[in-house]
């Protein structure tokens, strides 16, 4: 596969601008606020997390950049506009269909655009050997763990080299052990892509020790608070997570967190 | 901080605990009652009837000794086959019309909300409305036997594959449907990739009741029919030795009909697990 830019992806500020948001507003059914005049500068190679309590919209925001939701107000504009296969996503839950194999699923975006299978069958092989799966493309969902379905969903979502890949809460439901190992492999799998993510969590370590951008939300109406800025510098590994530079950056994007849903509390009284 | 070493696992050969041993015995004897048991209640319940006819001097043209049954069933083995092929004949292209209609109607549905809002009624008032009710209506305008036979089983089949295909094609897990649509898919591709294969099970339930009503279906329209036209399906054959107070004719192509249901069944639970048995839960052994 071919990384989605050229290398290396250049320090944060100096990325050229892939998707742009500006005064986004999202009101559901005329009276429930969900987001509320989202301004995001999404560059090229950004590791952007959209953290925040529940409410706060950003499934919201995601699913609006995704186009499932049109906004109320506002805009979003991709530069040099939106092609079919730009846009890779992965849900909460791994989303297989269970009566489809392995390599079945990864094919499906290429199925969607007409292409056969055998035109594709190296491009499905090599996103499977990229989160280490290949041994297993003949295998159905059901025989799969949790986090081997996560990894092929993660490889659905970049086997057509997409520009942008959306993730909403994507390592949830695994535990803790299997959670730690899928996020190296996301930034193994950065590192070699180059690819923009955005990615949705609860929660604050995750946030820290993946993404080079933090955007803090607050909920009621959803907004954006505050944006925590990581200059670690990638390829992070375990000993970024014991460091204290990490120590540091979770406290402060915990304290910019606490300063969000003070502002939430504020709102409701 | 310290770690110690976990100790060396043990080597000892693997012992079956009384507790283990006692769920295999368990299991045996299950795996055996399994099929002994029906056998032997029917055995039991064979010899019984035989008894009561016997003691209570039962003539022949009320209720038959099982043994004479099973004679008259031999003996016109040729007359009563015909007849269950006949009969299977109709309940097979009353299927095969049900399955084509109730998937047809089902997917016209899933097209769009307003069809089956308009729709759906119409299928509701035909699948309540008792068949023999309506089977003598259907013989007034139908001319042709076969179709009227084929229709009044198709009445009776067809509703629950088209609703439980419905259900199936309205069933799709909704974050694939907007992965779908985040890629683009055209209306044809989601039904052919997702919704189809989606309600595949639940048709398959469907198929499985529809094909025992079916059979109902096309035994209830042979008897409305009456003796005459096309009629000799083994329904007919019923009606024809309850004439003649041919009792033991009567049980024997019961037998038959009963014989053809079972057969049905067997064959929709083995295409059901044929179907499914890669992927679906229903088809899935356990281990534990």
């Amino acid at each position: 596969m071919r990384p989605a830019y050229p290398l290396p992806i250049p320090p944060l500020g100096r990325r050229k601008p892939l998707l742009q948001l500006a005064g986004v507003d999202k009101v559901f059914n005329g009276t429930v606020t969900a987001l509320s005049g989202m301004d995001l500068q999404v560059g090229q190679g950004d590791f952007i997390s959209l953290l925040g309590p529940s409410g706060c919209g950003k499934s919201t925001a995601l699913r609006l950049i995704a186009g499932l939701m049109r906004p109320s107000a506002g805009s979003i504009t991709w530069t040099g506009g939106q092609a079919k296969g730009d846009l890779g996503v992965v849900f909460q839950e791994p989303t297989l269909m269970p009566w489809a194999t392995v390599a079945q699923n990864v094919y499906l975006p290429f199925r969607l655009q007409g292409l056969p299978y055998p035109e594709v069958e190296d491009r499905i092989a090599r996103a499977l050997a990229l989160v280490g799966l290949e041994r297993f493309h003949g295998a159905y969902p059901r025989q799969l763990s949790g986090g081997m379905k996560m990894r092929v969903s993660i490889a659905r979502s970049m086997v057509t080299e997409p520009r942008l890949i959306l993730m909403d809460e994507p390592f949830a439901a695994l535990d803790e052990i299997t959670r730690h190992k899928l996020n190296n492999d996301l930034l193994a799998l950065r590192e070699k892509l180059q690819c923009t993510v955005i990615f949705v969590t609860h929660s604050v370590f995750e946030s820290v020790y993946l993404s080079d951008r933090i955007v803090v939300m607050a909920a009621r109406p959803g907004r954006v608070s505050a944006e925590v800025q990581v200059e670690e510098p990638y390829p992070r590994s375990e000993e970024f997570r014991t460091s204290a530079r990490y120590g540091e950056l979770c406290q402060m994007t915990s304290e910019a967190l606490q300063v969000a849903m003070a502002e939430h509390q504020e709102a409701a009284e | 901080m310290t770690t110690t070493p976990a100790s060396k696992p043990a080597t000892a050969k693997p012992v079956l605990d009384e507790e283990e041993a006692r769920l295999a015995r368990a299991r045996r004897t299950e795996r055996i009652g399994k099929w002994a048991m029906p056998a032997l209640m029917l055995a039991l319940a064979l010899i019984a009837w035989d008894r009561i006819v016997v003691w209570n001097e039962i003539p022949k043209y009320i209720l038959p000794r099982p043994g004479l049954v099973v004679e008259t069933l031999i003996a016109d083995f040729g007359t009563l086959a015909s007849s269950a092929l006949v009969t299977m004949q109709i309940t097979l292209m009353a299927l095969a019309v049900a399955v084509i209609g109730g998937v047809g109607l089902a997917v016209f549905f899933a097209q769009s909300r307003f069809f089956e809002m308009a729709f759906y009624p119409f299928a509701v008032i035909l699948q309540v409305t008792p068949v023999v009710s309506i089977a003598p209506l259907i013989f007034i305008y139908v001319d042709n036997r076969l179709v009227g036979l084929l229709l009044c089983a198709w009445i009776v089949a067809f509703f629950p594959i088209l609703s439980n295909t419905t259900l199936g094609l309205n069933s799709t897990d909704h974050n694939l449907r907007d992965l779908y649509r985040i890629y683009g898919a055209t209306r044809w591709q989601r039904l052919r990739y997702l919704q189809l294969p989606t309600a595949l099970p639940y048709f398959l339930g469907g198929l499985r009741i529809a094909g025992g009503l079916s059979l109902i279906g096309a035994v209830v329209a042979e008897y409305v029919a009456g003796t005459g036209g096309i009629g000799s399906g083994l329904a007919f054959r019923i009606l024809e030795a309850g004439y003649r107070l041919n009792i033991a004719r009567m049980f024997a192509a019961l037998l038959l009909i009963a014989a053809l249901g079972v057969v049905i069944f067997t064959a929709t639970s083995l295409l059901s697990h044929l179907l499914l048995r890669k992927w679906h839960e229903s088809a899935i052994k356990r281990e534990t």
